[in-house]
């Protein structure tokens, strides 16, 4: 009953808008991590108010980078909430705009099945030569991975085995072309339909690292866009919320 | 400002370029002297697999090296048969990468220089009864050295700017594979800009410096 009146609403909005006013373009700035659900989200938006969304896939550091330096985006979706209140401290953003779209989960994975347990013990077994993560200090999922190996105990152990990909998009090359063993993504990268794609894999629990919050803004540039304010309302929406569940994500 | 991790990782470039600079001038040398001399048909698909760095984007590169030398390539499945494990996440590693990557630009000075030298002092030595090797040594290396001072210095600064393979095949461990252009591109990111300036600046400065002794040496070393 809920998702009926949630869709029922969505349409009527959906209605409202494409019959009332004409089409703007809205630039967004999205981390790599959310590609997948960002192309769906932004087709179904698309299709719903006739707004064209141009999305810009990339790193959160280098995308404030640009943005500090006048890229011209209306909406970013960072892959962390640092960069976003960074962003609001120095007065880049609408006032009020920022809030959590998504919650990201780690995951250890393998592209060899049955290489990762269900319980992660291979850690412990440490039977690998290198286990891959990204960068700490450049990604939250890196960041993540190290809290998480340092509550197991098992940091000091396996540091000298570390490979750092720049992104976890670069993590999850050196794991999928086998040159790293194992290692920390994002579980968006290996999940679909509600199962892991392919290898084998243990969702790292949530409380073993703080959460890899991911927050949305509007910028200054989207001030005046109305498609910007529109395409951050859907994101609230819950037949979208969905969308970003299905691709392995907390909200 | 300057911090271990950048010294280590400009300790550590040094030591890539001059060991891969050594390395292909000793590999350069019989090539080029090869491309500059043979009639055969090979000469057109070797010269351009010598100069495809040159147009590829690096990260192409880095992405078939990465594969190619993991444990399910080919190069990766000979490495781990004669027991050497696999290359990618080392030194080893980015030597080979940037072996294949700063080919081009020591090779073709030196068998440009080879070229312009042409047979004929060649044969005048071969006439006076020098051996190939005296040969080599009195006639061709001495006629050569502008191509191959252009070539030593190409070669090691265009190793030292490297970034797409580092980033690709060398998992930024402290140490052992974290080049200085991976270094930079960490800071940018980290958003420490007043390191990133320093190392960035260092560079910039440095291949000025580079080229301006290449240009002021070798006036003729870039036409060729």
């Amino acid at each position: 009953m809920k998702t009926l009146s949630y869709s029922l609403l969505s349409g009527l909005l959906a209605f409202g808008i494409s019959a009332s006013a004409s089409a703007e373009e809205v630039q967004v700035a999205v981390a790599a991590n959310f590609t997948a659900p960002m192309k769906v989200i932004a087709a179904d938006f698309e299709k719903a108010t006739g707004h064209k969304v141009t999305p810009s896939f990339g790193a959160t550091g280098k995308f404030y980078a640009q943005i500090t330096n006048g890229a011209p985006y209306d909406v970013f979706l960072a892959a962390d909430d640092e960069t976003p209140i960074k962003l609001e401290k120095e007065n880049g953003i609408v006032p009020g705009s920022r809030f959590t779209y998504a919650t990201g989960k780690l995951v250890l994975w393998s592209a060899k099945p049955d290489f990762v347990d269900a319980k992660g013990e291979v850690l412990k077994k440490a039977n690998f030569a290198h286990i891959a993560l990204a960068t700490p200090k450049l990604a939250p999922y890196g960041l993540a991975a190290e809290e998480s190996m340092k509550k197991l105990g098992v940091y000091d152990s396996l540091q000298a085995k570390f490979v750092q990909g720049e992104s976890i998009g670069q993590t999850f090359t050196f794991i999928s072309t086998g040159n790293a063993e194992l290692g920390f993504v994002a579980l968006s990268q290996v999940f679909e339909g509600g199962k892991i794609k392919s290898g084998s894999a243990w969702i790292v629990p949530a409380n073993l690292h703080n959460p890899i919050r991911q927050d949305a803004v509007i910028l200054n540039k989207g001030k005046d866009n109305k498609a910007a304010a529109e395409f951050v309302n859907y994101l609230k929406s819950e037949p979208v919320k969905a969308i970003i569940r299905s691709y392995g994500y907390d909200l | 400002m300057f911090t271990d991790p950048n010294i280590g990782a400009i300790v550590l470039t040094l030591k890539l370029a001059s060991l891969t600079t050594i390395i292909l001038l000793l590999i350069g040398t019989p090539l080029a002297w090869w491309l500059a001399r043979t009639r055969s048909w090979l000469k057109s698909p070797v010269g351009a697999f010598v100069a495809l760095p040159i147009v590829l984007p690096p990260t192409v590169i880095g992405f078939y090296l990465l594969v190619a030398l993991g444990p399910n390539g080919p190069v990766g499945q000979l490495t781990q048969a004669m027991g050497f494990g696999t290359l990618p996440f080392s030194f080893t590693g980015l030597v080979v990468g940037s072996v294949f990557y700063s080919m081009p630009f020591v090779v073709q000075p030196i068998q440009n220089a080879f070229e312009a030298m042409g047979e004929r002092p060649l044969e005048v030595a071969a006439t006076l009864r020098a051996s190939p090797l005296d040969t080599f040594f009195s006639v061709t290396l001495p006629l050569a050295k502008p191509g191959y001072l252009t070539a030593i210095v190409m070669g090691f600064a265009h190793t030292v700017g490297e970034f797409g393979v580092v980033l690709m095949i060398g998992g930024n461990i402290p140490n052992q594979t974290r080049m200085i252009s991976v270094q930079i591109y960490d800071h940018v990111e980290a958003l420490e800009y007043a390191q990133a300036h320093w190392l960035a600046a260092g560079m910039l400065v440095f291949s000025m410096a580079v080229l301006i002794i290449l240009y002021t040496l070798n006036p003729t070393g870039r036409r060729k």
